[in-house]
């Protein structure tokens, strides 16, 4: 793992050649050639399913491509081996982080590191060398700190620090941004700022447009497995990067205020859960009739436990949540039989029973143990053809695509499978009586998704609104949380603020709050005061 | 060599994979014929022949296949909802032991019930016994995280030195000459035959029918559904209502109860009392038996019937040829790992490099 000797052409650190890659008759990667020069940040935009994933699991060795060739500070680099293109010099951050929280971050910098047949690690040496890396970069660190005690953005300066004390000098950041508050992402620019000054090449991978045109010098844009277009971030429009992802004109979900805000359908009052990081402490929430209601936050400080609890999978311990006057019920199935519609947050974990068919997932929430009279089931025997009926109208209103009723949901793309899961959520199961949901609980339902998804997805929680749902949608992407959201509040530490209008904030100051700082506009947030039983983890 | 998803597989696969899987079985068996010094040809056709080449064989192996159907079914329903119950073997012994405590311990008594009753309630009391046994790491494991392949793999020496106790203690056969058995069930409640002169009994019937009625619940109604979900990913069904806890108590009793009437239906319909050697591992073969049926209660009729004409006929083919009867074993075990790497290659390229 010795640095790299420098390259004989200046410049140019990696060069792409014809990268091809075949699954079946799918191309992942259709000659894709790029290069990379020193010193310079190139973002690689796409939808999901456009590439970048593979083309990346190929520059690291992870997949060998069927045709091209890489070549990194002008030597060849050998495919399917991502020891060797760590050699190279090759460092990626992953989104999701790989690190051990039991440990210290020195010993999470070291794992791997060290060769297995030496019998004591080096440790000061290490430090000396890991400090050295943190100053050098303007990435500080406490080297003896455990991990698991560390908010998002240390951990993610701890992932990247790991690359860079490997000697990285191509680092490859995917979607770093996704787990971050606007003043964390502002830092990570700024350290950006500093890696290419150093001499580093980045590549930054982003479905986020706004961030792209910031960071980065120039722009590579993929799309179903081409590279469509190649251009300077400077004077290129975030219009031009939508149309080139996704091939025709974008336009955004439509941003029409409430029309007529009705009465409070659910009200949380006081609601406190148990659960380590993510429990709520004191949560107060009025979601009316006719109107959006957005959380924005960053993620793992306590909506995931919200939504649990207006979607009856956990109970709280303190507090109450009523649905239109009555106790919340505390089962899945009868709160869907009272009209809350729920899009949980992982659709492959929670949303979908992937190894089941589409028409069984499609069915699973209504399955309940009314033993006579539903339309799917009498005495516990499902109506099968009737299942599957109901299967095949969610998926043409829906437009769920991709093999029918009886395929595995698991096969399905992250697009389908969330149209799957609204359309489970969103239609009745008599088609005589469409009675519309009378609460929506969406929590990121557009995570990942590409841009035809999301507009789709918004769009349907638009019309829901409109229709007279209320609805709550917690996001962790500010741009959406501003653009859907008729009352916005913040949620940190299992605090949540008061719900203002929209108009009432700043992007400030959510940013604050969202770090634990009191709300500029409110200055009165709900039970912001506590937050003192969590020791502070901001980082700014 | 790494292995890369397919994007799709083929139906072709499908097809391909468990005769591949054979084929290979086959072949690494073969190899063991030959250092044996057996001629392959006739040691596989003597094999297939002592397995379902005459009456009498065909018997012989339906007999063989009845408790191992069942303790498939045991395993298959238990596995389909990630239960891994690895105690289908002393769950048989429960039953057994069920079965013959309310079937034959009131010998001399006043008790005089019609079998029309007594036969039901001796396989309602050994299903229990069984579903008993089980119902214990299956609430450890929903509640308490505790693994249930540790708790229900020891149970079963447990249960083992327990019926030991019982068959010299309470149970013990008085006119058995000091032979650690139980008293004889009445021969009123014992199966009858269902091909005369054989020993095929009427317990095959039950075995199949409890397949098709177990397929039924698992394809066609809501607890089925219940059960693959929770099963297939316990956070989705959760999520969607599956009642998740209740749900793996539900497949305890059933997996729990299937062994538990193996047992039964053994003492029933092949020996007429417990010994402690009455099954050669129906309860682990079980577990091979669900796996090669890929968890599919009429695939594990298939599948049971497969593994006992391989020991049934090994036992006459090793009389001919000499080739010990331990090639049934290396066939089954061989054809297990076959069929889950088939399985697996279905799913998955091998790319070389």
């Amino acid at each position: 793992m010795s640095a790299p000797p420098p390259a004989a052409a200046p410049d140019t650190v990696l060069r792409l050649s014809g990268i091809t890659k075949r699954f079946g008759s799918l191309v992942a990667n259709d000659g894709i050639s790029l290069t990379l020069a020193r010193g310079e940040v190139l973002a690689l935009l796409g939808e999901n399913g456009a590439g970048k994933s593979t083309l990346m699991s190929i520059l690291f060795g992870h997949y060998v491509a069927d045709a091209g060739s890489i070549e990194a500070f002008g030597r060849p680099l050998p495919p399917g081996q991502p020891r060797a293109a760590l050699a190279a010099g090759i460092g990626m951050v992953h989104q999701h982080f790989t690190l051990a929280d039991n440990l210290s971050v020195l010993d999470n910098v070291l794992l791997g590191s060290e060769p297995l047949w030496q019998p004591f690690s080096r440790r000061s040496a290490a430090r000396a060398r890991l400090l050295e890396v943190a100053q050098r970069f303007g990435l500080p660190v406490v080297p003896d700190a455990r991990v698991g005690d560390l908010s998002v953005g240390e951990r993610q300066r701890v992932e990247i620090l790991k690359a860079l004390y490997r000697g990285a000098r191509i680092l490859i950041l995917d979607e770093p941004t996704a787990v971050l508050t606007p003043q964390e992402s502002e830092a990570l620019f700024a350290t950006l700022g500093q890696m290419v000054a150093e001499g580093l090449a980045i590549i930054f991978i982003s479905h986020k447009l706004g961030e792209v045109l910031r960071v980065s010098q120039r722009v590579a844009v993929l799309r179903q497995g081409r590279l469509v277009a190649q251009a300077p971030a400077h004077g290129t429009t975030q219009a031009q990067l939508a149309q080139w992802m996704v091939g025709h004109a974008v336009e955004r979900a439509e941003r029409r205020p409430a029309r007529q805000v009705g009465a409070a359908v659910c009200t949380v009052d006081d609601v406190h859960t148990g659960g380590g990081r993510d429990a709520l402490h004191g949560v107060h929430l009025t979601l009316r009739a006719g109107e959006i209601t957005a959380i924005a936050g960053v993620s793992g400080n306590g909506q995931g436990a919200l939504a649990d609890v207006l979607c009856g999978v956990r109970m709280p311990v303190q507090g109450q949540v009523m649905l239109r006057g009555q106790p919340l019920p505390a089962h899945p199935q009868r709160l869907v039989a009272q009209g809350v519609a729920r899009i949980p947050e992982d659709r492959h974990a929670v949303g979908v029973v992937g190894d089941l068919p589409v028409w069984e997932n499609a069915v699973s929430e209504r399955l309940g143990s009314r033993w006579f009279s539903h339309p799917w089931f009498t005495a516990g025997w499902i109506k099968r053809g009737r299942a599957r009926q109901h299967a095949r109208r969610v998926a043409e209103t829906f437009d769920v695509r991709g093999g029918g009723p009886d395929v595995p949901a698991r096969s399905l793309s992250g697009g389908n499978m969330q149209k799957l899961i609204l359309g489970r959520a969103l239609m009745s199961p008599e088609p005589a009586s469409p009675d519309t949901p009378r609460l929506i609980v969406a929590h990121q339902p557009t995570w990942g998704l590409d841009v035809g998804a999301v507009r789709f997805v918004q769009q349907q929680l638009i019309d829901a609104r409109d229709a007279g749902a209320a609805v709550l949608l917690i996001s962790d992407d500010l741009d959406e949380v501003l653009q859907l959201g008729d009352r916005v509040a913040v949620m940190h530490g299992g605090h949540l603020t008061e719900a203002l209008p929209t108009q009432a904030w700043t992007r400030e100051a959510i940013g604050l709050a969202m770090a634990g700082g009191i709300p500029g506009a409110a200055g009165a947030g709900q039970g912001l005061g506590a937050a003192g039983t969590e020791p502070a983890r901001d980082m700014s | 060599m790494r292995l890369e998803k397919r994007h799709r597989t083929s139906a072709a696969a499908y097809v391909a994979a468990p005769v591949g899987a054979v084929a290979f079985t086959l072949l690494v068996s073969a190899l063991l014929v030959l250092w044996a010094g057996a001629p392959v040809g006739r040691t596989y056709a003597l094999l297939a022949q002592g397995a379902f080449g005459s009456v009498f064989a065909l018997t012989e192996t339906l007999t063989r296949a009845t408790p191992l159907i069942l303790t498939g079914l045991a395993a298959a329903v238990a596995f389909r909802a990630r239960l891994f119950n690895i105690g289908a073997e002393g769950q048989l012994y429960a039953g057994a032991i069920a079965a013959v405590a309310v079937g034959g311990m009131h010998g001399g008594t006043d008790l005089e019930w019609s079998p029309w009753v007594l036969f039901p309630l001796m396989l309602l009391a050994a299903a229990l016994a069984g579903a008993a046994l089980l119902l214990g790491p299956a609430l450890m494991k929903a509640r308490l995280g505790v693994d249930e392949v540790v708790t229900t793999l020891l149970l079963n020496f447990v249960m083992l030195l327990l019926v030991s106790a019982l068959l010299d203690g309470p149970m013990k056969d008085p006119l058995a000459l000091g032979w650690p058995q139980s008293v004889a069930l009445q021969g009123e409640l014992e199966l009858s035959r269902l091909v005369t002169g054989s020993r095929l009994h009427t317990g095959l019937l039950i075995a199949v029918g409890l397949a098709m009625l177990l397929w039924a619940l698992l394809a066609r109604t809501v607890p089925g559904f219940d059960i693959r979900a929770a099963g297939a990913n316990p956070r989705a069904a959760a999520f969607a209502g599956v009642p998740v806890t209740r749900t793996v108590v539900l497949v305890a009793l059933l997996s729990g109860g299937l062994a538990g009437l193996a047992g039964a239906i053994e003492v029933a319909g092949r020996t007429g009392y417990v010994t402690l050697d009455m099954s050669p591992g129906y309860g682990y073969s079980g577990i091979v038996i669900a796996m090669l049926a890929g968890l599919h209660p009429l695939g594990v009729v298939v599948a049971g019937i497969f593994v006992a004409g391989v020991l049934v006929g090994a036992d006459s083919m090793s009389r001919a040829v000499g080739v010990p009867t331990y090639i049934a074993d290396v066939i089954v075990a061989t054809s297990l790992i076959a069929v889950l790497v088939a399985g697996l290659l279905a799913q998955y390229r091998v790319r070389w490099k």
